[in-house]
Parts: structure tokens; sequence; C-alpha cells
């Protein structure tokens, strides 16, 4: 047993060695001719290189050492929410020199002084980001922020256990035929967006009798849930476990992709339904704006740019991408169709269905609410 | 000769404190001081002025549900309480008679089980809960297995079945572990002495190996309880979400930036759990000492 | 009795081994999906080796595991030899119930206590981020400090006092006398507490999600994050080769230690 011991040991410190050597590049003590730059992204939102595509991060050191003759190391870190990000970030703990939070949290963050003003002259590719997706409410201005992606959310549900007659609007997932088969958001502003666009009443109401409403739909709604979940549901949708859910449009694709013999995925959208935009911004913790500026900038590149689109596959407000022939190709038909459901009305759409940041006293009551939700 | 005794034993208590004041420095900043922080913030509000708000709201906050209206948080506390105890039962049913035979095996199988125990430990956790997820799904592996046998389907995922069966999977080693290294240890001596003194098996497992192998069975139930009071990620996963434990609510509100009532939330679990542990540990002094006197 | 004890503990290891036998076989899937297999493939395998962000959060995990096992043992074996002469009672009391608390507290307690002391700490010395590699490793020794301690402790107490002090009187020093005496006579409570500190901080999440700074998330935490998209089989791909690393190494331990125990029969046959 000793020697089983110490043999693990030993081997577990070899690998922390290797692993030091590995890592002693990115602290920040070895800095002395490379510099460092934190990026702050959502869970599996940027092309890696897998599947032989493009490695975002790695081109970018590359690239920018050629162009500006200093290394760069790129500290990629990732969160599961919008709020996660926020928690860490607003209370100090930790430092990012560019980060991709949705609509709303980019309003808070802005209105909390968190953001810093961008400098266009560092991101010329920005003219590449489509008009209907400037001066939008998040940042009327656009100071703050240049758009990564955006997309809308509808209802996946499968064709083998689902009539086809009953595939319309939000009713589907209240529909008591399918007990026991749908899947809701398991976060609060999803689920109660579900319910209020539903009831058609306003998603970003501070009148807490509308919440109420849409709490008492999220109640009826409970027998005939199959669960509450998040990436839970590519496996639930996946396998045929459940016939009826809500994400966001690109991962309907994701899905279709691995789905089970047995299992025919379709997706609509139900109206209204919501529209969110991922947007990159420099935070105030920044320590190093123009090469922030620069990531960003590059990031709106055409080359990165498509692939990161077709690695989220989230639709692009990039010119760049979306008329790029062989992204169109890639895609496919109904891909495209599906992504992009005729733009020109785009940014009267987002300002009438996008969620805003709440005050705090809405966001506590809808907390309190969702709890409620959860344990009934 | 006189000078020389006290010149070894200031050199005696100059070792003992490089020896111990790291240690102390640690605990009280790292341990301590955290506690004092969690306590801070939970009788705060969120301009650090005094208050006890959260407390009320704990204690009196309430939801209609079907059953009529109902505590909140209470609820919540209740119910992460009683999907801990009955984990950490299972565990012990489980995992005590495991460590037993495990202890009586030949040296060599007893190395291999204690292998194959720390195994899954060693892999990810969150990994080993996704793919029981796919275990468990009404269309997943187990219930191909029933089928296949013949014996029809059963439906775990999104029950506080799934979720005990989950807690079990992962807190299992930590309930084996103690009992085992206790019971290895065991003076076989003891046991053929009450044998030759006409105890049977049974007696023998209980008069003798089972007070021995308290202080074991203490910490493991300790390092099962503790853990699977506080998962928010079990639930999630292998609950669908559909329970909410007292590990879900605090994550919730640190989420929601609601700092102060989660260190509220913190704050009382922390004591519940100190006031049962040290009860616990108590009651077993209690028995040890008295099975010793009998 | 002998077969009903083998039933059960195939049962029980079944049951341990289920879903690790489930993430290695979708780690060979050819889709992207975890519970549909559509077919063998290695692709994972290679979409892990080129993923450079997973690749440098399991190279974070092993960094930190191992140097959080290494301060956790050293000090805890001091502190051990230091509790253990401690003459004053109330002292020694105190000093076990502080040891006792991060094991009795649950880890979203440990965790979210210290996140607030640290944001508090780098508030007050107006770091621009508190929370660091550093805010990390400390939260990680805190937790493992424990299991250290509670390894080593029992196996002072076993020891017979008059050892180390018939090799002072033989003419070691002090020092010579615990090194030489001391510490191999502890030295399996001090490896197992070294492993348990570095399966417990290698398998940590919870304590990590809230003292975790940027530029170095660990692996539970990537794997977490994958929350709004999913969780794919490059995951499993890794989980499976960590699960042949480790029995490969056992394999070759108990090879080498089988040869140890004739050794040490030899060793004790000597005397007679």
């Amino acid at each position: 047993m000793k020697k089983t011991l110490s043999l693990l040991l030993a081997c577990a410190l070899m690998g922390a060695l290797l692993a030091g050597c590995g890592a002693g590049g990115d602290k920040p003590a070895a800095s002395g001719g490379t510099l460092t730059l934190n990026v702050y992204n959502w869970g599996e939102y940027i092309s890696d290189g897998s599947e032989g595509s493009y490695d975002t991060v790695t081109e970018f050191e590359k690239w920018y050492q050629s162009a500006y003759g200093q290394k760069v190391k790129v500290n990629y870190d990732t969160y599961a929410s919008n709020e996660d990000m926020y928690a860490k970030l607003s209370a100090g703990a930790v430092s990012y020199d560019v980060v991709i939070p949705s609509d709303y949290m980019i309003a808070r963050m802005a209105e909390e002084g968190m953001l810093l003003e961008l400098d266009f002259d560092n991101i010329p590719n920005s003219a590449n980001i489509d008009d209907d997706f400037k001066g939008l409410f998040f940042d009327p201005e656009n100071k703050y922020t240049v758009p990564y992606t955006y997309g809308v959310t509808g209802i996946i549900w499968d064709a083998n256990q689902v009539d086809e007659a009953d595939a319309r609007g939000w009713e589907l997932l209240w529909n008591e035929k399918y007990a026991g088969m749908i899947l809701q958001y398991n976060n609060p502003r999803d689920a109660f967006g579900t319910a209020m666009y539903k009831l058609g009443i306003d998603v970003n109401t501070t009148d807490k009798s509308e919440w109420d409403r849409a709490y008492d739909e999220l109640i009826a709604q409970r027998p005939l849930r199959y669960g509450l979940v998040m990436d839970e549901i590519y496996n639930l949708m996946e396998s045929g476990e459940a016939a009826i859910g809500v994400y966001y449009a690109g991962d309907y694709f994701t899905m279709l992709d691995a789905q089970a013999d047995g299992v025919d995925l379709q997706f609509y959208y139900p109206e209204p339904t919501n529209y969110f935009i991922d947007a990159m911004c420099i935070p105030k913790c920044c320590q190093n704006k123009e090469l922030a500026e620069r990531f960003i900038n590059f990031m709106l590149d055409r080359d990165a740019a498509v692939a990161n689109a077709e690695y989220t596959y989230y639709a692009s407000p990039n010119r760049t991408v979306y008329t790029d022939a062989d992204y169109i190709e890639e895609m496919g038909e109904e891909a495209m169709e599906i992504l992009y459901p005729g733009n020109d009305d785009f940014a009267a759409n987002f300002d009438r269905v996008a969620y805003r940041n709440l005050p705090q006293e809405t966001l506590d009551y809808m907390n309190t609410l969702w709890e409620n939700v959860k344990i009934s | 000769m006189n000078a020389d005794a006290a010149a070894l034993r200031a050199r005696a208590r100059r070792t003992q404190w490089a020896l111990l004041a790291p240690y102390s420095l640690w605990s009280v900043l790292f341990i301590v001081v955290p506690l004092v922080f969690v306590a801070y913030y939970a009788f705060t509000d969120n301009a650090f002025a005094f208050t006890t708000e959260h407390f009320v709201r704990f204690f009196t906050a309430t939801s209609s549900t079907d059953s009529g209206e109902v505590r909140t948080y209470l609820l919540i506390f209740g119910r992460s309480l009683k999907l801990a105890v009955i984990s950490t039962v299972i565990c012990l049913l489980l995992g005590y008679p495991l460590a037993y035979i495990m202890s009586r095996a030949k040296p060599r199988a007893q190395k291999i089980m204690m292998t194959l125990i720390m195994i899954p430990m060693w892999m990810n956790f969150l990994i080993r809960t996704y793919a029981w997820m796919t275990i468990l799904q009404d269309t997943g592996i187990l219930n191909g297995f029933l089928s296949l046998l013949g014996l029809g389907r059963v439906h775990i995922i999104g029950t506080e079945g799934a979720v005990v069966i989950g807690m079990v999977y992962d807190y299992l080693p930590y309930m084996v572990l103690p009992i085992y290294s206790i019971l290895a240890k065991l003076d076989v001596r003891l046991i053929e002495a009450a044998r030759d003194l006409g105890c049977n098996g049974v007696s023998v497992l209980r008069r003798v190996i089972w007070p021995l192998s308290l202080p074991g069975v203490l910490s493991g139930i300790t390092m099962v309880l503790i853990p699977s009071v506080s998962t928010f990620y079990i639930s999630q996963k292998l609950g669908s979400g559909k329970f909410f434990l007292i590990g879900d609510a605090i994550e919730g509100q640190y989420v929601a930036n609601n700092l102060h009532f989660a260190a509220a939330m913190a704050f009382i679990l922390m004591v519940v759990l100190l006031v049962c542990m040290a009860l616990m540990k108590y009651l077993t002094n209690r028995q040890v000492n008295g099975g010793a006197k009998a | 009795m002998k077969t009903a004890s083998r039933v059960f503990t195939t049962l029980i290891f079944l049951f341990l081994f289920a879903p690790i036998v489930i993430l290695l076989i979708f780690s060979f899937n050819a889709s992207k999906s975890l519970s549909v297999f559509s077919g063998f493939s290695l692709k994972w395998y290679g979409e892990l080796l080129n993923d450079q962000v997973t690749l440098s959060s399991v190279r974070n995990t092993l960094l930190l595991a191992v140097s959080a096992m290494v301060i956790s043992t050293v000090m805890g074996t001091a502190a051990s030899v230091g509790i253990d002469r401690l003459r004053r009672r109330w002292l020694r009391a105190t000093l076990n119930t502080v040891t006792d608390i991060p094991m009795t507290n649950p880890d979203i307690i440990t965790g979210i206590s210290l996140m607030l002391m640290f944001v508090f700490a780098g508030r007050l010395m107006g770091f621009s981020q508190s929370l660091s590699f550093w805010t990390m490793l400390i939260a990680h020794v805190t937790f493992c400090l424990p299991y250290v301690i509670l390894q080593v402790l029992p196996k002072l107490r076993q020891m017979d006092p008059a050892l180390p002090e018939a090799a002072q009187d033989l003419g070691c020093t002090p020092l010579r006398a615990f090194f030489k005496v001391t510490i191999p006579e502890i030295m399996p409570g001090i490896l197992t507490g070294a492993i348990m500190a570095f399966t417990m901080s290698l398998d940590d999440f919870v304590i990590s999600y809230f003292t975790s700074g940027a530029g170095f998330q660990t692996l539970p935490i990537r794997i977490y994050n994958m929350t709004k998209k999913t969780v794919t089989p490059k995951m499993y791909a890794l989980a499976t080769i960590i699960f042949f690393v480790i029995l490969a190494l056992l394999i070759i331990s108990s090879f080498t230690d089988r040869d140890d125990t004739k050794k040490k029969k030899l060793y004790r046959r000597q005397p007679d």
C-alpha cells in the first residue's frame, strides 16, 4: 500500500511539474515581454479548433505576434450565465479585459459604470457589423459594445411524438396532451419570459401583478413538465426522452445532428419570442484596453467571425459572415432560413421583445417567485 | 544540570511553537475569520447596516403550493435534510458491510478493493453525475436493461429517488473509507475472546465490533451528511431541476447578487449542522464509554 | 455467507463503476450526443488533444491539487506533531475543534465564507481583482488540512514515545530523531493524508467555483460552465484517459508492491 501511494504521489508530482512548465508562461510574473489578455466568455462559445475548425485563441496569438511583434498569452475563461459573470465581476473578485454578456446585462453594467468606452479607431472591423445592430437599447450611442452573436428563442419538438397540428405558438408548452414530455428553462428570466410571451405581457414589466400572472402560468405548467433544464435539454431531446423544449435557435441544429433513430426534431418560432444579442465589451477592470480592442477587432475579422458563427450555430450580425458563400453553403438552406428570419425589421422586433435590465426590486420579486415555482 | 534542563525545556517549547504557529495562524485567518464574515454579512443589509431581516425572511417567507401555504425556506431546508439523511442511512447500510467484508479479506484483495473505491473519486464528479443522467433516463440504459429482462420500465429521473441515488453514489466512498480504516486495525484477539466467552456471530458484531467502530461510523456519517445537505449540482441534474435544495437556494441567491441573504442561509445551515454534529459526537462518546463500562 | 458477501461486494462495485462504463462507451461516440450512441469513433480523443483551453484547465487542476497537497501535508504534519505534544488540555481541545470546522462545514459555506473575506480584503487593499490562483490555493489548503491531520494524529498516538527518546539517548539531535524515527513511523499516515488531500482537491468543484479568479480555471469549473451549450464527449474522453492512467499506475505499483512485501518478510525474519 505504501508503495502504491508513493508511486501515485510521485506521478502526481511529475504531472504537476510538467503542468508548472506548461503554465509558467501565463503567470503574470513571467510577463516580461509577453502581454496577457484575459477573456471571459460563455462556455463553449468560441471556435476552439475542434473538428478541424479554426482555433480562435491560438490564431489571435499568432496574428498578434506577426502584426505587432509581441507575444500575447490569452487566458480564456468561461462562465455559465450572465448572472454568474456579473456576480464575480461586480464584486471586484475577478478582472477581465474582454467580456461577452447579453443585452440586458450589458445595459445593467453600463448603467452601473462597469464598462469602458471603446476606441473604435482600434476596431476598424466594427464597420462589418450591420447597421440593424447599432444603437439598440443596451448601448444607444454605440459606445460600449460590438455585437458578437444574436439569436431568437424557439420551440423544438419531436414530430414522432407530437402532432404537427399542435405545434403552434407558446401553447404547445402548455398542451396537456403532452404531459410529462415538456421541458422548461431552469433559469428565472427565461422561464418567466415564456409565460409572459404566451400571455402577451411585456417581459420587462415592473408591475407585480403581471409577474404574478406569469407565475400562475408556470405553476399551471408544473404537472405537464418533464423538468427544468439547461444544457440537459440536448440529451433529453436527442434521445426522445422529452418531446417539447424551448431553447435558442442555433442549438436546435446541434441536437438535430445527434438525434436518435426514431426521433424527428422540428423547430419553429412562436410569436412573440425572445431576441437576444451577446456583445463584446470591455469592463472597467481591464488591464490593457488597446490589446482588448485589438482582440475585439480580430473577432470581427472574416475568418474568425465565420468560424465562430459556424461553431456556435448562432446568427452573426457580421456582414462578412452572413453574405459569405462558404458560410451559407456550410450552414445549409434550412439553417440559414431559421437563423436569419428576415433581418430587415430586426431592430424594431428586438426593441419590442428583448429583455431589459430590471430594477433590483423587480429582480428580487422574480427570484422569490422563482423559488416558489421550484419548490411547489 | 538544572540550567541544562531549563534550556532543554525552553527549546522544546520553541519547537512546539514553530510546529503549531503556522497552522494556528492559518486556521484563524482562513477558517475562523471567514466564518465571522459569513455572520457579518448575514446580519447586515446591502448598506452593511445591522439587520435581522434575512433571518425573519428565512423563517417566515411563505408560498402557496398544492398542499396549502408552506414556509418556503423551512420546506427547502427540511427537504434537504430529509434527502441527506436518507442518503446517509443508505450509505451506512451499504458501506458498513462493505467495509467489514473488506477488512476481513486477504491483504491483496483488501488493497484491490480499496483502490477500486478510490478510483471513481479521481474522476470528476460533475462528469460522473452527468453519466448517471444517461443511465437513469426513461429511455436510458437502466430501463433498456430492465425491459430486456422483461421487467418493465421504471421512472426514476426527476424524482427524489434519482437525487438520492446520485448522493449515495457520489458519497459512498466517504462512508466506506473511515469505517474500513478502523475495522482493519481492529484487534482480532478481541473477537476471538468474545467468541470464547460464548458470543455468537451477531452478538460479537453488536457488542464488540460495532461499538469499537463507532468513531469511524461517526466520521463516515459526517463526511456523507454534510456534502449531501448542501449539494446543488446533483439536484439540478438528476432531479431535473425539480428538487430545490438549500444548496440550490444559496447558490441561486449568490447568482442573483443577494450575498447577504445567501450568507444568512449559510449561517443557519452551519449552525444547525454544528449542533447536529456536536450532539452526535456526544451520543457516540457516551455509547463508546458506556459500552466500555458494561 | 461467503457467497452472499461476494455477491454484495460485486453489486456495490457494479454500482460504483456503472457511470464510468457509460462515459467510457460514450467517449467513443461518433456524434456529439451523450445519450444516443451513433457509431464508434476516436475523434473526441483527437479533439481533446487539440483543445488548449481544456488541457490548460487540466494542468491547472493538477498544479492546484499538488500544491495544495504538498502545503497541507507539510503544515498538517507539523501541526499534528505539535498538537500531539500539547500538554494544555483547553488548547488542544480548541485546536481540535477548529480542525473539525472545515469538515463539518458544507463546502458551499467554506467557499462563500472565503470568497466574502477575499473580496473584502481585496477591496481594502485596492486590488483590481481579489481572486486568483493564490486565493484558490489557500481555499484548497484550508479544506485539505483536516484530512491530513486526521490521518497523522492517530499514528502519532499509536507510536511509542520511547522511540524518539531512545534515539536521542543514543546521541541523535531532536531534529534528527524526528526525521529518522518519528517521520518513518508515521509515514503511512502522512501518505494517506497526502493522497486524501490530493483527491479532495482534485474533485472539488464548489469551493473552487466561489474562489476562482481570472486566468486560472480548473476542470470542474470548465465543465460546470458548459451549461448553456452542451457537455461534449470530449470530457468523457478526458475522464476515460484519466481512468486508464490511474489503472496503469495501480497495476505497475501492485507488481512492485509484491516484491516489497517479500522483502519485508525477509527483513522481519532476520532477527529470529
